[in-house]
């Protein structure tokens, strides 16, 4: 197994995926020349060349349509926004072309196509380029969303939602593109869609995170151990379709949920998670469920007041003693 | 186009036949001008009759009565309740899509807006697929799930029918896109009405379409009224078709109350398309005889101008240059109107036959891959 960053997982990927299938090509601002904003997309017009590897002008809407349109006849477009923030303005396309051509054609034409790009926070880059949008998209059925919060699981997960017939918004986070792990070195690796992963077994209390904020339910998870308190953290991995039965699973056995996420908590993913919950295991719960979300902010530029708006160890350990009724 | 604010037949004092005259708008073209320009196009249409073979030319006549005829007949559906939600007719525009399908190639694409029927069935869609769709039956094209607004059929590459105004463009922009892509020198046509234009959905996807030499060809059906509003009233620059100088993309202007100018300038088009992969514009004027959709009461129209618009009847007017030029006869016209007559009655036979879809189609074809819960 290599140990390498959720970049180069993710470029892999992309690489692995052009060179498998004809059909699929990239496209998104600076993914080609420049070699990605992020580094994502290094290497690949070099190897694919400018008809699989395309530099679009900033041009969202005209981008993601035209994916869409070209997925609809066969190809199998991988769209980038820069960051997720600019898919906002393709939400047209995405939502009343994507998202509901196969339905209204009553079955005929499919869209074989993945938008992804990395959502929520950053440094410091203020209100407009901070924004976690998963449960915007959640909300479509058509639409499936996918968040990985390691580098096998992006690697897994981009491979799969490229394979996918359907489209997928496959939301990456900044923060994290540094972040090393193991991957299978194995070339045709890849992680179902729509499957949830238990990333520390416990007993006492769940905790479900996603992107960014598994590493930091992690460390809480440690941190609780040493009072005792042994908690389980499950990482959907994929929003929607939610994998519910393994979140379910847990809370039966742990009878407290405490859902960690950078989102705002207003309609949001901790929202659905925490109904769902209780709709399916109302009895095995012994205290509410309790969601430590993003501040209900646009999120601020100095940094004092950027940490603050985040989720920490912190306030998570705290909301699984909550639930669990110590202190 | 000329602005003209008064003539013989519309003064601001005029009411429609519903009441209301909106006091914007200007008379689009003096009578005297449009009288003209019919005789001028007929003449035209008449010298030109000899370049077809006459299966083309009935053809095309075929199919703009059909559809003619099939809009009549949706239309009076509608009013009986028959089909539901919204109901946007071409009446007045069949030369356009007739002209322009009649100009490409079986395997070549169509995507279009939600005033649809009439390129569906210019494009080869069974009549009945369409009205079982308008009914809302499990017969229906889209198997009742779309409705007006989402006809599709992959047999003959029709791409639909979209609700959101100039939402097709950029899809059709990567359908082109694609063709090109797979090395074939299919071409995608993209037809939308002259209040699109004003989307920046089509803006971005003309500069796409000459950025990246995609044979595409965006038709603006000008009928001159997006819903209520007159092109006067929407656009700062009406000359459409030079809009796309801003994008070095290729344009023309285009009668469209001449099914043959469409059919020829939409060949020019498509040649450019096919060997050179280049986008091209085509604006084509044209009138819709009824309101925006079955529930508009078209206030802001007056009867005159509706009327005088009826003279330049794109159906009459090719007719008219058939009769005269002695290229068909009082006997194949009938023949014609009667053979209309009985595919319009049995599709709606069929889409009356049809079953409404059932209950589980809910849930089918939400997704391609469905992935069902693991227990």
């Amino acid at each position: 197994m290599a140990v390498i960053t959720m970049r180069e997982a993710l470029n892999q990927a992309l690489r692995e995926e052009l060179q498998r299938d004809d059909k699929v090509f990239l496209m998104g601002e600076e993914v080609a020349a420049y070699q990605g904003a992020y580094k994502v997309t290094k290497g690949l017009l070099e190897e694919f060349g400018e008809k699989r590897v395309l530099d679009t002008p900033i041009t969202e809407l005209g981008f993601a349509g035209l994916g869409v349109g070209a997925a609809m006849v066969g190809l199998r477009p991988i769209v980038e926004f820069m960051t997720f923030n600019f898919s906002i303005l393709a939400t047209d396309q995405i939502i009343n072309s994507a998202a509901k051509m196969l339905y209204m054609s009553g079955g005929q034409y499919k869209i074989p196509i993945v938008f992804r790009g990395p959502g929520g926070s950053a440094f410091q880059v203020s209100s407009q380029h901070s924004q976690a949008l998963e449960s915007w998209f959640a909300y479509f059925p058509g639409l499936k969303v996918v968040m990985p919060s390691s580098p096998a699981d992006a690697k897994g997960l981009l491979k799969s939602s490229i394979r996918d017939d359907d489209p997928v918004i496959f939301i990456e986070q900044e923060r994290m593109y540094g972040n090393k792990g193991e991957v299978p070195d194995d070339e045709d690796f890849t992680i179902p869609l729509g499957v949830a992963e238990v990333k520390r077994e416990g007993t006492d209390a769940t905790i479900v995170a996603r992107s960014l904020m598994v590493p930091v339910a992690l460390k809480a998870a440690e941190q609780l151990e040493k009072s005792g308190v042994s908690c389980e953290v499950i990482d959907p991995r994929t929003i929607r379709p939610l994998d519910i039965n393994a979140i379910v699973k847990s809370v039966k056995k742990t009878n407290r949920l405490v859902v960690a996420e950078e989102s705002h908590p207003f309609c949001g993913v901790g929202a659905e998670i925490s109904t769902q919950v209780m709709e399916r295991a109302f009895d095995f719960l012994d205290a509410p469920v309790k969601r430590v979300s993003g501040a209900d902010v646009p999120m601020p530029y100095a940094k004092n007041l950027e940490e603050l708006a985040i989720p920490t160890v912190d306030q998570i350990v705290a909301a699984v003693r909550e639930v669990s009724y110590i202190d | 186009m000329s602005k003209q604010q008064t003539s013989e037949f519309a003064t601001k004092s005029e009411k429609s036949s519903t009441g209301v005259m909106d006091p914007d708008s200007v008379d689009l073209q003096d009578l005297s001008t449009m009288a003209r320009d019919h005789q001028e196009v007929k003449e035209q249409q008449k010298s030109r009759l000899s370049e077809f073979d006459l299966e083309t030319l009935l053809d095309l006549y075929h199919q703009m009565l059909l559809i003619r005829r099939f809009e009549e007949k949706s239309a009076e559906a509608y009013s009986m309740g028959k089909i539901g939600g919204f109901c946007h007719l071409y009446i007045g525009q069949e030369a356009v899509g007739v002209g322009a399908i009649s100009a490409i190639r079986k395997d070549d694409y169509v995507l279009t807006s939600y005033r649809e029927h009439g390129q569906a069935i210019a494009k080869g869609m069974s009549p009945e697929s369409i009205m079982a769709e308008l009914f809302g039956k499990a017969g229906g094209c889209s198997r009742g799930k779309g409705g007006s607004m989402h006809m599709f059929d992959t047999s003959v590459n029709f791409l639909g029918g979209h609700a959101i105004v100039g939402g097709q463009i950029p899809l059709a922009t990567g359908v082109a896109f694609a063709t090109k892509y797979l090395g074939t020198d299919q071409v995608t046509l993209c037809f939308f009405g002259e209040a699109a234009v004003n989307q920046g959905a089509f803006h971005e996807s003309l500069n796409l379409a000459q950025l990246w030499k995609v044979p595409c060809i965006y038709i603006c059906e000008n009928n001159q009224y997006g819903m209520g509003t007159s092109v006067q009233r929407a656009m700062s620059f009406h000359e459409i078709s030079q809009k796309a100088c801003a994008y070095e993309l290729a344009s023309e202007f285009v009668d469209g109350m001449d099914v043959l100018a469409v059919r020829e300038a939409t060949q020019r088009a498509v040649e450019r398309a096919r060997k050179d992969y280049l986008p091209t514009l085509l604006e084509v004027r044209t009138y819709r005889f009824m309101g925006h959709s079955m529930s508009d009461p078209g206030n802001y129209r007056t009867r005159a101008e509706i009327e005088k618009y009826q003279e330049r009847d794109p159906i009459k007017l090719f007719a008219a240059s058939l009769r005269e030029e002695g290229v068909v006869d009082e006997n194949t016209f009938q023949e014609i109107e009667a053979r209309v007559k009985d595919e319009v009655e049995r599709a709606v036979r069929f889409a009356e036959e049809s079953p409404a879809p059932d209950a589980e189609e809910l849930y089918t074809d939400v997704y391609a891959n469905p992935i069902e819960p693991k227990s």
